[in-house]
C-alpha cells in the first residue's frame, strides 16, 4: 500500500514534468506576447497588448489569417470526404490488392514533410497549378486525408455489418442506406475528422511555404517575420494559432471520446 | 391444402469453391410457421438470406407469390428479417427504429408515428418509445426488432435465430409471444434455428437441414417419431439407433440382426431386402425397463451407466454387452419404483410398432 502510494506520487510528478516540458515553450510564448519589452528576457517588463494591436493593424496578417481559414476549412471538407470514401470502400468491399491500397493511402504522413513539399511544388508547377490558394488546399488534402480515413475507419469497424443489410431489408436503397444509416452512424467520427484535419492544415508550415507563392498562410507569415528580425508579434500570432489548433483538436477529441462512451447518441 | 407462398426450385448456392446449399426443393405454405433447423454451417441461414434477397441463388429459382425473385434487390422485396444480432440502429430511438422501414417506403410522418406506436404498444414496449437502443434490455430490444419488421405488415416474416442471445427464461416467454403473434396475424413465419426445442415448440412444420441439403420435412411429431434417415435421427437426439443386416422379411414386418441381437421391426414403406444393411430407431421414451427378463419380443440386457434429470423427466444411459449405447426416457416418479444404481443390469424392451426403419441416407 505504502509502496504503491509513493509510486503514484513519482508517476504523478513524472506526468507533470512531461506536460511542463511540452507546454512550457508555448506558455512562455503566450506570456511574452503580453510583455512590453521587445526581447524575451526575464525580468518581464509591463503588461501590454501592444503586439496584438500591431498584429491586428497589419493587413498582411489579416490576409494570411483569411487564407489560413479558407485553406483549413476547405481541406477539412475535402480530406474528410476522401477519408470517408476510402474508409467505406475498405469496410464494404473486398478486392485484390486491398492491403496495398490501404498502405498507399496511409503513406503520405510517413513521407518527410520537406520531401512531400518539394514534390508537391515540382508537380503543381509542372501542371501550372502552383502558387495559388487552391495549391495549398490540394497539398493539405493529400496530407490530411489519411487522418480522416483512420478516424472514420475506426468508427466503421464498430458497426454491426448486419446494419446495412437490415436497412436494405427494410426497403432502403443503397443511397438511402448511406444517408440514413452509414452517415448517421459515422457522424461523431466525421466531426472528429473535420476538426482534426482542419487543425493539421491550420498550423502546417513546410508544404504551405513551398506551394503557397504569394498567398501565405499564418505559419508562413510567422516565419517571414522571424527571418527579418526579432519581433514579439510572432508571439501574439503564435498564441492565436495555438489556441485555434488546440480548440480544434479538443473538439475532435470530444467527439471521439463521446462516441466511445455514449457512442449511441446521435 | 393451402397454396404455396414461396417455392424453392432446385436452388443451389456456391461461394467460390464452397457449396453452402447443395440443392433445395421445397415449398412454404401461406400462413404456416416453418422452422428450418440444422447444425451450424448446414446452409439454413444462407437459405433465409436468399429468400430476403441478400444472397442470390447460384442455380435454380425462388418464387414468391408466383413471381421469380432471383434478381429482385432486397429493398424491393417485402420480406423483413429479424436478425440474430437484432441489427437495430443504435443512433435512433426505439420508435425511430420501428418507423425506419415506413420512412424508406415514403409513408408520411403522421401515419408513420401512428403505426409505430401501435406496434410498440402491441409488443408491450410503448413506454420505451423515446429511449435509445443502448439503454434497453435484451428482451426489450427483441421486441423492438420484431415491431420494426412487423410494422411493414408483410406477408412473410423471416427470423434468423432471434432468441439465441436471450436468457433461458426469456426464450420461453418470447416463444409464446411469437406463436401468439403468428396465430393472430396469420402471416407466414420462417424461423431459422439450431435449437430443437425452439423449432418443435413453435413450428407447424420443420425442415431439418444438414450439409446444404434437406434431411427431412415434416411436422415436429413426424420428425420425432419417424426420422427419415440416420442424419435426422442423430440430430433429433434421444433416439436409439440400431444397425444390422436384414435376416428375413415377413409381410409388413422384418427381422434385423444386429450385434446387439435380433429385432423385429415394421417395414413401413421402406423396401427391405434380405441380406442388405438396414438401420432403425426407437425413441428413447418408447423403451420400457424391467428387472426380470420379459417374455419374447424385442429386448436387450443392459448395464446402467448414468442418469440425467431434466425436471420431472429422466434419461437413462445404458450399454449392452457389445458396448452399444441405449437411451431410455421416462418420468422420474416411474423410475423411483425401481431402485437403480449405476452398474445395475436391467432389461429393456419395446413394442415392434415403436421401431422405425430408416431410409438409406
Amino acid at each position: 500500500m505504502k509502496q504503491s502510494r509513493s509510486l503514484n506520487i513519482i508517476l504523478g510528478i513524472y506526468v507533470v514534468l512531461v506536460f511542463a516540458f511540452v507546454f512550457a515553450p508555448i506558455v512562455f510564448s503566450m506570456i511574452f506576447s503580453f510583455n512590453s519589452q521587445r526581447f524575451p528576457t526575464i525580468p518581464l517588463g509591463e503588461f501590454s497588448t501592444e503586439w496584438y494591436e500591431k498584429v491586428l493593424a497589419d493587413p498582411d496578417i489579416w490576409k494570411a489569417a483569411r487564407n489560413s481559414l479558407i485553406v483549413s476549412c476547405s481541406t477539412a471538407l475535402i480530406a474528410t470526404f476522401l477519408g470517408f470514401c476510402t474508409a467505406y470502400s475498405d469496410f464494404r468491399y473486398n478486392f485484390r490488392f486491398k492491403g496495398a491500397y490501404l498502405a498507399l493511402i496511409l503513406l503520405p504522413p510517413t513521407i518527410p514533410l520537406i520531401i512531400m513539399a518539394l514534390a508537391m511544388l515540382a508537380w503543381l508547377s509542372k501542371i501550372g497549378m502552383s502558387g495559388q490558394l487552391y495549391s495549398i488546399i490540394i497539398a493539405h488534402s493529400v496530407l490530411t486525408a489519411p487522418f480522416a480515413m483512420a478516424v472514420i475507419r475506426l468508427r466503421l469497424n464498430q458497426m454491426d455489418p448486419d446494419l446495412e443489410s437490415a436497412s436494405w431489408n427494410l426497403g432502403a436503397s443503397e443511397w438511402q442506406t448511406m444517408r440514413h444509416v452509414i452517415i448517421p452512424f459515422c457522424k461523431p467520427a466525421i466531426f472528429s475528422s473535420l476538426f482534426l484535419t482542419a487543425a493539421v492544415s491550420f498550423d502546417e508550415f513546410a508544404v504551405s511555404w513551398f506551394v503557397s507563392g504569394l498567398n501565405s498562410t499564418l505559419p508562413v507569415v510567422v516565419l517571414e517575420i522571424v527571418q527579418g528580425n526579432i519581433d514579439p508579434q510572432v508571439n501574439a500570432i503564435g498564441t492565436f494559432v495555438f489556441l485555434t489548433s488546440i480548440t480544434l483538436v479538443v473538439l475532435a477529441q470530444l467527439f471521439f471520446a463521446s462516441r466511445q462512451m455514449k457512442g449511441m447518441q446521435s | 391444402m393451402t397454396k404455396p407462398l414461396v417455392v424453392f426450385n432446385k436452388v443451389q448456392k456456391h461461394f467460390d469453391d464452397f457449396v453452402a446449399v447443395k440443392e433445395l426443393d421445397f415449398e412454404i405454405r401461406e400462413g404456416e410457421f416453418l422452422a428450418i433447423m440444422g447444425p451450424s454451417g448446414c446452409g439454413k441461414t444462407t437459405t433465409l438470406r436468399m429468400l430476403a434477397g441478400l444472397e442470390a441463388p447460384s442455380v435454380g429459382e425462388i418464387r414468391l407469390n408466383d413471381r421469380v425473385m432471383n434478381d429482385v434487390p432486397p429493398h424491393e422485396r417485402d420480406t423483413p428479417l429479424v436478425w440474430q444480432s437484432l441489427a437495430l440502429f443504435p443512433f435512433l430511438t426505439a420508435r425511430e427504429n420501428v418507423e425506419f422501414g415506413l420512412k424508406m417506403r415514403g409513408v408520411d410522418k403522421a401515419e408513420r408515428k401512428e403505426r409505430a406506436i401501435k406496434w410498440l404498444d402491441k409488443m408491450g414496449i410503448l413506454e420505451f418509445e423515446n429511449r435509445h437502443i443502448s439503454t434497453l434490455s435484451g428482451g426489450q430490444k427483441q421486441r423492438v426488432a420484431l415491431a420494426r419488421s412487423l410494422v411493414m405488415e408483410p406477408q412473410i416474416l423471416l427470423l434468423d435465430e432471434p432468441l439465441s442471445a436471450l436468457d433461458a427464461h426469456l426464450v420461453i416467454r418470447m416463444q409464446a409471444v411469437l406463436t401468439d403473434l403468428q396465430r393472430e396475424l396469420g402471416i407466414t413465419f420462417v424461423y431459422v434455428t439450431h435449437s430443437q426445442s425452439e423449432a418443435f415448440a413453435m413450428a407447424d412444420r420443420v425442415i431439418i437441414m444438414g450439409k446444404g441439403e434437406i434431411g427431412q420435412i415434416g411436422t415436429p411429431k413426424e420428425i420425432y417419431r419417424a426420422p427419415a434417415n440416420q442424419f435426422v435421427a442423430e440430430f433429433v437426439g434421444r433416439n436409439n439407433i440400431l444397425a444390422g443386416k436384414v435376416k428375413s422379411v415377413d409381410g409388413d414386418t422384418a427381422c434385423i440382426a444386429t450385434p446387439s441381437g435380433e429385432f423385429t421391426v415394421p417395414t413401413n414403406e421402406v423396401q427391405l431386402t434380405q441380406g442388405h444393411e438396414a438401420s432403425f430407431v426407437i425413441s428413447a421414451d418408447l423403451v420400457h425397463i424391467a428387472l426380470e427378463e420379459p417374455d419374447g419380443g424385442n429386448r436387450a440386457y443392459c448395464k446402467l451407466i448414468s442418469e440425467e434429470f431434466v425436471g420431472s423427466m429422466v434419461t437413462l444411459f445404458l450399454e449392452d454387452a457389445q458396448g452399444h449405447e441405449f437411451k431410455v426416457q421416462m418420468q422420474e416418479r416411474e423410475l423411483s419404483n425401481f431402485d437403480l444404481h449405476s452398474g445395475d443390469e436391467i432389461w429393456l424392451s419395446w413394442d415392434t410398432q415403436s421401431a422405425h426403419v430408416l431410409n438409406e441416407s
